[in-house]
């Protein structure tokens, strides 16, 4: 190391959109400021996942991983850390340093196992240097120069890599169909549509290492005969575009895309195409529609895509998770791989944290952890002490993992026994405030807004579904209205031309299948435990505790609580929104929920 | 529209058509980049689209009103996207969705009457630990609040001020010239 110092600051979205680039910048200054820029190196780097505590400062010898920097506290990480050599105490995660002061000693990494997140938080994404450096692109010199295709394939298969994107076909059994269908042209695509709610792995991943998509698509192309591929990536997503251009620009000027790549025979382009806003292009004839320039509509399969996809030419599709595996599969074997994860799901999953739990952020582990395990021990608990009800996994296509099921081994196919699914990866976590029907009406409409329209299953049955659940949550559904949603359920899977439609169904089918007495509650009592399905309850002001401090008052939304300075205050009950900001604000427990 | 400025709008699309292959396969990016840059597609864009790729104008529409992101009236300078989905619901997005409409004056789906701000719903922004997330044109905000809502804004509006009339110049000018 040229420097003695290195100082890794997150460049991630969250990061970023939290004084992340104010923070690098007041750095560099403190550097050359305090005249020690030629001993310590800054460094931007792709996120640590760790984003609840973010900005994120990690610094290289020792380790010392400093989390919400604010821009401020740059003067002293530099006078203390890189002059003085001591730590900065009160910005390490564990301040009284019980456990250690490094990353690797923080509850919420040990569990995990980093093979799709391996860069991410490590290389600056913008140098293609620094993925090199960590043997990148050394797989696709060993696929081009020392590998047959039959060889790639036969090591895919035998790692038992299955696609991230949700259903989980084996890639290896893909490319074969590919590389074995005869045609004068083939096509290799990049699945970044990424459009589960509460999953946001693949941003992250094109964001902190967008390199191993790129070295992955082109083994790819060498192994199945293509010359182009596309990543269709999503709009909302700008920051992975930015560093997606800018990575295939850097792979063109290395030699490592455009024409006769690394000296050989072998040609390969990538092209970005974007998305405009439409979930169901994720399912992949859909995304091939649209890269065609067609509204992006599901077509049936078979045929698939890997013999039929794109302009009609064979096509392999695949997930970004999915692709930033295979350099390492490549690298380090498929025994050593194979050897992690389940008997049915190898290697490992990336999950993203989300809701009700103490440590959010994206985390990665070997197939086969258990629920408990990413919720306690990574995640740190539920939030606020509260109780947990429940898990969502596999966003709108999935279901609810409760209590009981809680030491599952995760993998493909025990999430599917207990009727959810692994889906991408999102893990929404829920508390006792969170209500099971309102819960499942978001995905409801959700699906309902993202229906493409083309079969009625899908469309009209979508709808119907959703006002069933919409008039539960009012307090006027019947009991009958649980079989017809159940009806309805089977008529969509059975009858639906795409996952979206078939599997629209499923939390619905799950969310009645635990918790059917919270939907009994909603129908025969009209009562919402959780206080959410706003319809069945209402604020009110306790006249005799309030005391009148206007708190309220001030912060209703819609202004609808009126009364004299010192004087009781009521609430319109007409106007009030239930926003639930005054119960929040008011500190005499004056407002009564319920 | 000038016709001069028709002309020249013409000429550009051709031009981009080309730098994305001359088929099919550009509508869709030459259509987001009109859309980035006029903030709708207009019915005379998709008539030269449908001239150069020598497809039904019926086409281009179908496309064009498919996608969310692309619109066929024009919206405000700013469009305000928040997310609606479970996670950001679960942080209080709600709130953040009032605020809006109560300092914009407007319902989502609408546009103020200067023209300035669109309030859309977005599905999940790949934000959901950090929510409530929304989408500024092509900037994310983070953990928004109800006060927060009011910087943002605030924000905008100064951008605004100081673009004014490089904005209006724009209308006229020129789609990006670097191929893709
Ligand atoms: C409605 C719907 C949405 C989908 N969205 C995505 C997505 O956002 N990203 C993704 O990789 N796969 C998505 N898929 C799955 C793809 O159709 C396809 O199976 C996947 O891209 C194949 O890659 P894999 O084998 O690497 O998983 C979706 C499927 C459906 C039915
Ligand atoms: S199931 Fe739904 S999303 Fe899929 S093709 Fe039918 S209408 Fe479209
Ligand atoms: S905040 Fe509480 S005490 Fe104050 S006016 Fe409102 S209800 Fe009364
Ligand atoms: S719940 Fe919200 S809208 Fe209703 S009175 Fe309280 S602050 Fe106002
Ligand atoms: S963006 Fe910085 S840790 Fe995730
Ligand atoms: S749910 Fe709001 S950003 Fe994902």
């Amino acid at each position: 190391m040229a420097f003695k110092n290195y100082i890794l600051v997150c460049a991630g979205t969250a990061c970023e959109s939290s004084k992340g680039i104010a923070l690098y910048e007041a750095l560099e200054k403190e550097l050359k400021a305090q005249g020690v820029d030629a001993e310590a190196q800054l460094v931007k780097t792709g996120c640590f996942g760790f984003c609840e505590q973010g900005p994120i400062v990690k610094i290289l010898p020792d380790e010392s991983f400093y989390v919400k920097v604010s821009p401020e506290d740059a003067s002293k990480i530099v006078s203390e850390h890189i002059i003085k050599g001591r730590q900065v105490k009160e910005l390490l995660y564990d301040q009284d340093q019980s456990s250690g002061t490094s990353a690797d000693s923080i509850d919420f990494y040990q569990k995990q196992q980093r093979i799709v997140l391996r860069n991410c938080g490590v290389i600056n994404p913008e140098y293609i240097d620094e993925y090199i450096a960590r043997e990148g692109y050394a797989a696709l010199e060993k696929v081009i120069f020392d590998m047959t295709s039959d060889e790639v394939i036969k090591e895919l298969t035998d790692a038992g890599l299955r696609g991230r994107g949700g259903a989980g076909f084996p890639t290896g059994v893909k490319w074969g169909f590919t590389k074995n269908a005869q045609s004068d042209q083939k096509f290799i695509v990049c699945n970044a549509d990424e459009g589960d709610p509460g999953a946001y792995m693949d941003r992250s991943t094109c964001e902190g290492d967008p390199h191993s998509v790129l070295e992955a698509m082109t083994i790819a192309g060498h192994t199945v005969g293509a010359d182009q591929g596309f990543i269709y990536i999503r709009a909302e997503y700008p920051l992975a575009i930015e560093r997606l251009e800018n990575a295939i620009a850097q792979a063109r000027e290395y030699g490592l895309l455009g024409d006769n790549i690394l000296g050989s025979d072998f040609s390969f382009d990538i092209e970005l195409r974007l998305g405009a806003g439409a979930f169901v292009c994720g399912e992949e004839t859909a995304l091939l529609a649209s890269i065609e320039g067609k509204r992006g509509m599901p077509i049936p399969r078979p045929p698939f895509p890997a013999v039929k996809g794109l302009w009609g030419k064979p096509t392999v599709i695949n997930n970004v998770e999915t692709w930033a595996n295979i350099p390492m599969i490549i690298l380090k074997g498929s025994a050593w791989y194979s050897s992690i994860g389940t008997e049915t799901s190898k290697g490992t999953k990336v999950f993203a944290l989300t809701g009700k739990i103490n440590n959010s952020g994206l985390i990665e582990v070997p197939m086969g952890t258990t629920l408990r395990e990413i919720i306690y021990d990574i995640g740190g608990g539920i939030r606020s002490g509260k109780k947990f009800k429940a898990a969502q996994t596999g966003g709108p296509s999935g279901g609810v993992i409760t209590e009981e099921y809680l030491d599952t081994p995760i993998d493909y196919e025990s999430l599917q026994s207990i009727g959810s699914m692994m889906g991408s990866g999102g893990m929404i976590v829920m508390d006792e405030d969170d209500c099971i029907v309102d819960v499942t009406k978001f995905y409801l409409e959700f699906t309902v807004d993202e229906s493409c329209g083309k079969c009625a299953p899908c469309r009209i049955g979508g709808r119907t579904n959703y006002n069933i659940l919409d008039k539960i949550s009012r307090g006027q559904g019947k009991v009958e209205d649980l079989d017809t949603l159940k009806d309805l359920a089977q008529a969509m899977r059975k009858a639906s031309l795409c996952g979206l439609g078939q599997t629209a169904p499923n939390p619905i089918m799950s969310t009645i299948n635990f918790f059917e007495d919270e939907y009994m509650e909603h129908i025969n009592e009209g009562k919402c435990r959780a206080g959410k399905c706003k319809d069945l309850m209402s604020y009110t002001i306790i006249e005799d505790k309030c005391i009148g401090c206007t708190a309220c008052a001030r912060v209703c939304p819609v202004n609808c609580i009126s009364g004299e300075v010192k004087a009781p205050h009521v609430i319109d009950q007409d106007q009030c929104i239930k926003c639930g900001q005054c119960f929040t604000k008011c500190k005499f427990d004056a407002i009564l929920k319920g | 529209m000038l016709i001069s400025e028709r002309e020249q709008l013409r000429a550009n699309i051709e031009r981009r058509v080309i730098d994305f292959g001359n088929n099919r396969s550009a509508l869709i990016p030459v259509i987001q980049e009109v859309q980035q840059k006029y903030g709708h597609v207009s019915e005379y864009v998709m008539q030269v689209l449908a001239d150069v790729l020598h497809i039904h104008p019926v086409e281009v529409y179908g496309v064009a009103s498919f996608y969310s992101f692309i619109g066929h009236k024009p919206k405000g300078r700013f469009i305000i996207r928040l997310c609606r989905t479970l996670p950001c619901e679960m942080k209080g997005k709600e709130r953040v969705a009032r605020q809006l409409e109560n300092d914009l004056g407007i319902h989502f789906g609408e546009t103020t009457d200067d023209g300035n701000f669109t309030l859309e719903w977005a599905n999940c922004l790949g934000m959901c630990d950090q929510g409530p997330a929304l989408l500024v044109n092509e900037r994310i905000y983070t953990q928004v609040t109800p006060q927060s809502v009011h910087d943002i804004l605030e924000e905008c509006r100064e951008v605004f001020g100081v673009h004014t009339t490089l904005q209006e110049k724009e209308m006229s000018c020129e789609l990006p010239t670097s191929a893709k």
